[in-house]
């Protein structure tokens, strides 16, 4: 499958003024390698800080001032610079951010939902191909695409006028998917679209990624929901101190010996990750991800690894390919 | 009218009944304390009027009685609708102030829609362009404003555009030895401009640096960042998402400078010697005119009330949140 996105040798770094007026460069995000295929979602998983929403800014072009960016970001097999970004974003590639604080809160929802389809002058439903959702089409107004796409979900028609404050959060949560969908654009990036969801809208929402995925879409579903993530995605990166650690089939994630729990993965963490989860060990490992000032000079892992080696402190292991994933550690096999 | 906003206006109405008693009272305490004797403000420094005299004035006046009684006698007569005269325009309270309103109130309104109007323009560019060249040329224009004071600047405008380049007449609000039907109103026109120049560059500051400040914010929110993930340019920005937002605290504070307003009138009015409210108010104070001073601080209350009155009531109307709210 033709590859959509790719992220090579990410590097994130923040100014920042110490005591006084010194300033220092904080480098949080070292070593993000992603690629994203046509039809696919990609799940990112990580804990807190390991840099998932930075990738979501990067790709985007809107990371705060004081960031400075590394690394090439190519869309299409294009290099994008910094006005590239700017001019395919919300048309090609679009946001599904995080929380209702993402909408505007002065302006009814309709509205909102609308200002998609107003940039792009017509409706595309991501991809090339003709319109395959038959709910929206090229030549409506406006706002009856709005009431399609908000039937679509469930949502009464009147919830167009309504203001962002008025929204439940799953309400909220359809509509923040909306305002991608109206797009047609080709690569969608969903930061943590499952939080405070309940059960039948969260199977919803993910049966939704998956549909659209299906037609053709690229989905980056970023998240710390990983059994979520583990419903739908085709692959699964695993992210941690800023740097990614493997990226494996979802598959890997349970096949193998079921009672150890690790499975097909490759990276210690990634292991101890997976036997994390409640219904594979639901084991807790020792210590935490260390803060972007004080990364162990080589895996930023080794020093909680298991499987720690002299040689994985001397430098950061490379990305290379075994069994069909990907892994940065030198004991992998 | 719904429940909840009969409520609202009655509860505003009772506070503002309150707060005008309280008024009454502290104003008339403080002129009870203040060291100017209204007799001698009448008569002068006239040596002609002997001490005799000045009890007959002062018995007729009704000064010797004790003060409570009289600020009995005068609030009796003022809710009956009785203002009183006033002692040094010799002329009934309520058509003094009358008549200084309105010719302040040509004033405070010119000065007041200029730094609406620009304050808030200035403001927005200004938070936009937040550490940018405009950013700063802005701040510092305000914060060099900000500290001036009034008066300073009033007589700094006289001394340039009055006496230097000869634009404008030094002070008054007609020009001198004209009858009153004789006077234009360009005549009118051109002794207003500077006094309200004066007043108006005065609030721009204060508006410009809390709209710039609003505006900083808001592009600073999470929803201005994902307008611009879905490409919105700045353009689309600023109209769909920063100025409303903007606005509502804007007019708010528009509303709520009512005070700030009638605190500069006084001064701007005293330095262009423009008889308004403003300039009463000083003679009223530095002579004893206590049935005019106390009409006015009534009338400039509920001046200001009804601009904060307005305010409140416009949040309820523009803005949705509180709105929706008030209907459920």
């Amino acid at each position: 499958m033709k590859q959509i996105l790719t992220v090579q040798n990410l590097g994130i770094s923040f100014s920042q003024y110490m005591k006084g007026l010194r300033r220092r460069s904080l480098k949080v995000i070292s070593n993000l390698d992603i690629e994203l295929h046509e039809g696919e979602i990609l799940a990112i998983v990580g804990a807190s800080g390991s840099g998932k929403s930075l990738l979501a800014g990067a790709i985007l072009g809107i990371l705060p001032e004081n960031a400075a960016l590394e690394g090439e970001i190519y869309y299409e097999g294009q290099l994008l610079s910094q006005k590239d970004k700017e001019k395919i974003r919300g048309k090609e590639i679009a946001l599904i951010p995080q929380s209702v604080n993402y909408l505007d809160p002065l302006q009814k929802v309709g509205r909102q939902i609308g200002i998609s389809i107003q940039k792009n002058g017509g409706f595309r439903t991501g991809g090339s191909d003709e319109s395959r959702d038959k709910t929206i089409e090229h030549d409506l107004p406006k706002d009856k695409v709005i009431e399609n796409i908000l039937q679509k979900y469930g949502l009464d028609k009147a919830v167009a006028d309504y203001y962002p404050f008025q929204l439940s959060g799953g309400m909220a949560r359809k509509v923040l998917l909306a305002t991608a969908l109206t797009s047609g654009a080709k690569v969608i990036i969903a930061d943590e679209p499952t939080p405070g969801l309940d059960e039948p809208s969260l199977n919803e929402v993910l049966k939704d990624f998956r549909g659209l995925a299906d037609d053709g879409c690229s989905i980056l579903m970023i998240t710390h929901d990983i059994e979520a993530a583990l419903k739908i995605a085709d692959k699964v990166a695993v992210f941690y101190a800023g740097t990614t650690l493997e990226v494996a089939n979802t598959r890997d994630f349970d096949g193998g010996d079921s009672s150890s729990g690790d499975g097909l993965l490759r990276h210690p963490y990634s292991k101890a990750l997976n036997n994390a989860r409640p219904n594979v060990g639901f084991l807790p490992s020792e210590g935490s991800q260390p803060f972007p000032d004080n990364l162990p000079k080589g895996c930023p892992f080794s020093d909680r690894c298991v499987m720690r080696t002299e040689e994985c402190e001397k430098e950061l292991p490379a990305f290379r390919e075994i069994r069909g994933g990907k892994v940065r550690c030198i004991h992998a096999t | 009218m719904k429940k909840s906003t009969r409520k609202f206006l009655f509860q505003r109405f009772f506070k503002l009944i309150t707060l005008l008693i309280a008024l009454c009272v502290v104003t008339f305490i403080l002129m009870e304390l203040s060291p100017i004797d209204p007799v001698t403000a009448y008569v002068g420094a006239s040596t002609k009027v002997g001490a005799e005299q000045r009890a007959l004035i002062a018995e007729h006046w009704g000064l010797n009685r004790p003060p409570v009684e009289r600020f009995m006698a005068w609030f009796t007569s003022i809710l009956q609708g009785d203002w009183g005269t006033s002692m040094i325009y010799r002329r009934p309270v309520l058509e003094v102030i009358g008549q200084k309103f309105l010719s302040s109130l040509a004033l405070m309104g010119i000065a007041w829609i200029l730094s609406g109007i620009i304050g808030f323009i200035l403001g927005i560019v200004a938070g936009i362009k937040e550490g940018k060249l405009a950013d700063k040329l802005i701040s510092a224009y305000c914060h060099i404003l900000i500290s001036t004071p009034t008066f300073w600047l009033g007589i700094l405008f006289i001394m340039v555009f009055a006496v230097q380049l000869g634009w404008f007449p030094v002070a008054m609000s007609t020009p001198i030895g004209v009858l009153a039907e004789d006077v234009s109103l360009l005549d009118r026109l051109s002794h207003l401009v500077l006094p309200a120049l004066t007043l108006s560059v005065l609030g721009i500051a204060n508006i410009c640096l809390h709209t710039r400040e609003k505006t900083a914010d808001v592009m600073r929110t999470d929803y201005v960042l994902f307008a611009k993930a879905r490409g919105e340019s700045s353009r689309s920005i600023v109209f769909n998402h920063v100025i409303k937002n903007v606005s509502l605290p804007a007019v708010t504070l528009q509303f709520l400078s009512f005070s700030e307003l009638f605190g500069g009138a006084i001064f701007v009015e005293q330095v262009f010697s423009y008889p308004g409210l403003g300039h009463a108010v000083v003679q009223s104070g530095l002579r004893g005119d206590l049935p005019l001073l106390m009409g006015i601080a009534i009338i400039s209350l509920i001046f200001v009330y009804t601009g904060n009155l307005t305010a409140d009531i416009l949040y309820r109307v523009i803005d949705p949140r509180i709105r929706e709210e008030v209907k459920a």
